[in-house]
């Protein structure tokens, strides 16, 4: 009797997906269509190594004075390898002061985290950090 | 049950920009966990954080599955007038939290 | 083991001289040097350190408060535990575990909370890891902050020092490695990308990244036991509760960090 299915494919689903600079830039896309988008004025701040992935400090800082007629409305903050691009965004507004926000984010490996600024004005500036994620001693898995 | 903890000044001059920190309990289930015989925990997280400033939006934020658990928010206000600061956290069921704390602007 | 045992009764022997009270001490062989001894804390990033230093930021705290709440309610049928603990719970969970004078029973925090809540306010016993007990212990045990470790030793409580130490020291699991092999010989060295930690408890229960949540000692010691393939005891297991005895007898006395922040 011929194997009628000729390889038996044992597929283990993985543990999470990851995504790509693709997906990133397919994201911001989504965002901010295909808008210019300069380096600079955006400061992004992580811990140069994370001790665990589940919980990385993050603070982003916007060179904006914040008035009326100039101010950030908001910041797209942004993953090259979580499983998805997109990890939050903070919208602000000129009663916010000043564009400096900060927070906790979970990051699925060592990558550089992005984070994307847009104007009032409409125009985007954008700054990135790189950050060590270290694996675990004992993984209970 | 999801505790809530605010740190808002109680009293600020006129034109002082504060800082404002928020952080709510909450496992942020990203779904992309899997339990121990295999099955993937289904995602249940906050999706939305606003901070309105005697009724006027201030801030806000989106969150999605790479916010950590119990999410913590730092911004800041500008303090121009006495009232409250209202915080409400929506999940991706619809649920609200909320909570809210006076300030005094001299 | 025997030689364990011996050692303890030799100690007592030699301490049992005229005019002094027989205090049994842990067998010198292959124990932390008093001064190089190192809370969790020590092993962290600046980062993290700072996390736990933050009274606001610390998530720990969230559970603190719960249990700061939890032990002034009072229902219909059952008093608060404040009712009876109205000088607070200052300085007690340096104590624990300990040997519960009414049962003679070693107990710890989660124990002793539970036989209040069964024998003294006439409800269930809390579960491990329900948020409930988490909160109650975070609270009990954060009263304590900044007091050295000090558990009893002594004659009644040796046999459990010696269980303890017992099992701190043998080899179990696929990798068949002891406690005392990573945390008493080669702390301070990499293993992946942590730095080893001298495993003493006077952090929790503790907010762990790993679990994104808080959890008592137990949950990390079935967790430490996963970790080298071996079968984990269940929650509330005597031999753990023994074990923790030993840790903080070992700890020398590390001041009481709840909630502390782990990885």
């Amino acid at each position: 009797m011929a194997a009628t299915s000729g390889v038996v494919f044992v597929s283990a689903l993985p543990m999470r997906a990851a995504a790509s600079e693709v997906d990133l830039i397919a994201a911001r896309t989504k965002l901010f269509g295909n808008r210019t988008i300069t380096e600079g004025r955006v400061t992004l701040e992580l811990p140069p190594i994370a001790e665990n992935g589940h919980s990385v400090p993050l603070k982003v800082e916007v060179d904006s004075p914040m008035t009326e007629a100039d101010y950030v409305k908001q910041i797209a903050i942004l993953s090259p390898r979580n499983p998805l691009p997109l990890i939050g965004q903070f919208h602000l507004t000129p009663q916010s002061g000043r564009a400096l926000v900060s927070t906790r984010i979970r990051m699925s490996g060592t990558q550089a985290i992005q984070a994307v600024a847009e104007m009032s004005d409409g125009s985007l500036w954008s700054g990135s950090m790189e950050t060590v994620v270290t694996l675990a001693a004992c993984v209970v898995l | 049950m999801a505790g809530i903890r605010l740190a808002v000044p109680s009293s600020a001059t006129k034109g002082e920009i504060i800082e404002i920190k928020a952080l709510i309990q909450h496992a942020m289930e990203s779904g992309f966990r899997r339990g121990s015989r295999g099955e993937v925990i289904p995602r249940d997280i906050i999706t939305r954080f606003e901070c309105r400033y005697n009724g006027a939006l201030v801030f806000a934020a989106d969150f999605h599955p790479a916010i950590a658990a119990n999410p913590l928010m730092t911004f800041h206000a500008l303090a121009d007038k006495s009232g409250v600061f209202d915080f409400t956290w929506t999940d991706q069921a619809g649920q609200v939290w909320h909570d809210s704390a006076e300030i005094t602007v001299t | 083991m025997k030689r364990i045992v011996a050692t303890l009764l030799l100690s007592i022997m030699v301490a049992c001289a005229p005019g002094s009270d027989p205090v049994p001490e842990l067998s010198p062989e292959g124990v932390l040097p008093p001064e190089d001894i190192r809370s969790g804390y020590a092993f962290l990033t600046p980062e993290t350190q700072r996390l736990q230093d933050d009274r606001f930021e610390n998530p720990g705290y969230l559970w603190v408060d719960r249990g700061a709440a939890l032990f002034e309610a009072a229902n219909a049928s059952t008093p608060a535990c404040a009712s009876c603990h109205s000088d607070g719970m200052e300085g007690v969970a340096a104590t624990y575990p300990a040997i519960n004078e009414t049962s003679g029973a070693l107990l710890n925090l989660e124990g002793r909370i539970n036989q209040c809540r069964t024998i003294h306010q006439d409800e269930d016993a809390y579960e491990y890891e329900s948020d409930e007990l988490l909160a109650l212990t975070a609270f009990v045990a954060a009263a304590s902050n900044g007091a050295p470790q000090s558990v009893e030793i002594s004659d009644r409580t040796a046999p459990y020092l010696e269980t303890g130490e017992t099992y701190f020291r043998t080899r179990r699991g696929q990798f068949n490695l002891s406690c005392q092999q990573c945390h008493t010989e080669t702390w301070g060295k990499k293993l992946r990308g942590d730095t080893i930690s001298q495993g003493h408890s006077n952090g929790f229960p503790a907010y762990r990244f790993e679990w994104q949540s808080m959890g008592s000692l137990h949950r990390r010691l079935r967790d430490c036991d996963t970790g080298v393939r071996a079968e984990p005891l269940p929650f509330g297991d005597e031999t753990y509760i023994a074990l923790e005895l030993y840790l903080a007898a070992r700890g020398n006395g590390l001041e009481i960090e709840t909630p502390a922040v782990r990885r």
